[in-house]
């Protein structure tokens, strides 16, 4: 017998299930009283460095339905392409760029909007420069394994041809499904497909 | 034990063990899986960093389910839940933050689309956070909770379960999961347990009773250690076209 590897194994994802909100934002579901307010409410604080941008969007399901339940969160660097963890050991990001947030569906009409900053590109260490972009994933009931992928922008034409996660999509016609659309200033368009025709990318990053 | 920032490229996450995206056993997932493969990189400083959480942003009664939503003690059986955050070298994940929220001990959500007749418990939320301390530990105190129906099969039920999500250093070991409960007869029935295809995943997902943490006239306990994907400690390669 070789010598066994000691690893442990990741402990398995299980779905987030419909009552989400109980857990992760007890305020907006109306139970208040427990916390003084809910976690990740914006990715940014006052006096944010960039430019301010608002992205709306929905998420959809293989039939077509908008779904009412789904739980976002999302992690950007600043405008200088910094990000604000322990982790980042290429410089001190910018102290009023939290770059986590939590993106709740509405309960009714299933729409979502993140106000923020549009991030900078980020160069990584082992060489390459990502064009800017915003990390989502994405829970909800029925998704057993939460979903990873990122919002890049249709304005970014030049940076885009050159990201390294881009250009590894070997099916082009994909690559759309990850622009967030230009609907006026400081103002995009992002849906998420979650099956079907313009099935959104999704990365195991 | 240091306190130096954790860095490096995480540890690929074995899809295999984790439950795949399409499992028709349990229904609603059939519309939501994604029918394409996913494009498959290694970790970027996208995923290698993280938000980080104080300790400082807790009121003292965060993991004190029986006691925080009015203050007056919620009914049902007294429980601790406790255990480590782990990476997949078996290092502690010192300061991450764990959120739980569950059903009350009848199986009742506090939530607007729970319509299952069990009562409300007027002193029960079902909600909890904490931050693993300097070892990667982590405590809370709350009610067992009961098992459920729900519109899946014409006659599904939950097993008891706590719903736990937790935060790495990385925003790609970001990880929501389930607690069971050592035991539970419905475990195996259920279709959203059976979404994970290797029975020893699934066990990983069930919480022993912890009879040496258990405290005579007061509470059970349960050990549920919770494991987040590793990163690599060595670099040889330099990648000059990036990825």
């Amino acid at each position: 017998m070789p010598q066994p590897l000691s690893y442990l194994k990741e402990t398995p994802s299980q779905t987030a299930g419909p009552y989400v909100h109980i857990g992760l934002t007890p305020n907006l579901l109306g139970n208040g009283g427990i916390f003084p307010q809910d976690l990740g409410l914006s990715p940014i604080k006052p006096g944010a460095k960039g430019e301010k941008i608002t992205i709306t969007g929905q998420v959809r399901d293989g039939a077509g339905m908008v779904l009412r339940d789904a739980l976002m969160e999302s992690w950007q660097a600043d405008a200088a392409g910094l990000y604000n963890s322990p982790s980042e050991t290429r410089g001190t990001a910018d102290p009023n760029v939290i770059g986590w947030a939590r993106i709740v569906a509405d309960f009714d009409t299933g729409d979502w909007r993140l106000d923020t900053i549009k991030p900078g590109r980020v160069t990584l260490p082992q060489g390459g420069t990502m064009a800017p972009h915003i990390s989502l994933w994405i829970v909800a009931r029925g998704i057993n394994t939460g979903l990873q992928t990122r919002i890049y922008f249709e304005d970014e034409e030049e940076a885009n041809a050159t990201c390294p996660v881009l250009s590894r999509i070997e099916h082009r016609g994909r690559v759309p499904t990850l622009l967030a659309k230009k609907t006026g200033p400081g103002q995009y368009r992002f849906d998420v497909v979650l099956q079907g025709e313009d099935e959104t990318v999704f990365f195991d990053l | 034990m240091t306190d130096a920032p954790s860095t490096g490229p995480l540890l690929a996450r074995n899809r295999l063990w984790h439950p795949p995206a399409y499992t028709p056993g349990y229904k609603t997932s059939v519309t939501r899986a994604p029918s394409r493969a996913l494009i498959a990189l290694p970790s970027t400083l996208s995923e290698e960093t993280g938000p980080a959480f104080g300790r400082d942003m807790l009121g003292e009664l965060d993991n004190n389910l029986i006691l925080n939503f009015t203050g007056e003690p919620a009914q049902g059986p007294r429980m601790i839940m406790h255990g480590r955050v782990l990476d997949e070298m078996a290092r502690p994940v010192p300061h991450v933050l764990v959120e739980i929220w569950q059903a009350n001990a009848g199986g009742r959500y506090r939530h607007k689309k729970d319509g299952y007749a069990a009562p409300l418990d007027p002193n029960f939320g079902g909600c909890g956070r904490t931050v693993t301390n300097a070892a990667g530990e982590y405590e809370f105190l709350t009610i067992r909770p009961g098992p459920y129906p729900w519109p899946n099969g014409p006659n599904d039920w939950r097993p008891m379960h706590i719903h736990i999500s937790v935060f790495g250093s990385g925003f790609g070991q970001r990880l929501i999961t389930q607690m069971y409960f050592e035991g539970d007869p419905l475990i195996p029935l259920c279709p959203i347990v059976n979404t994970i295809p290797d029975k020893a995943a699934i066990e990983s997902l069930t919480a022993p009773l912890d009879m040496q943490n258990s405290i005579g006239m007061d509470c059970l306990a349960w050990k549920f250690d919770i494991v987040l994907r590793g990163r690599r400690q060595t670099y040889f390669e330099n990648r000059k076209e990036g990825l």
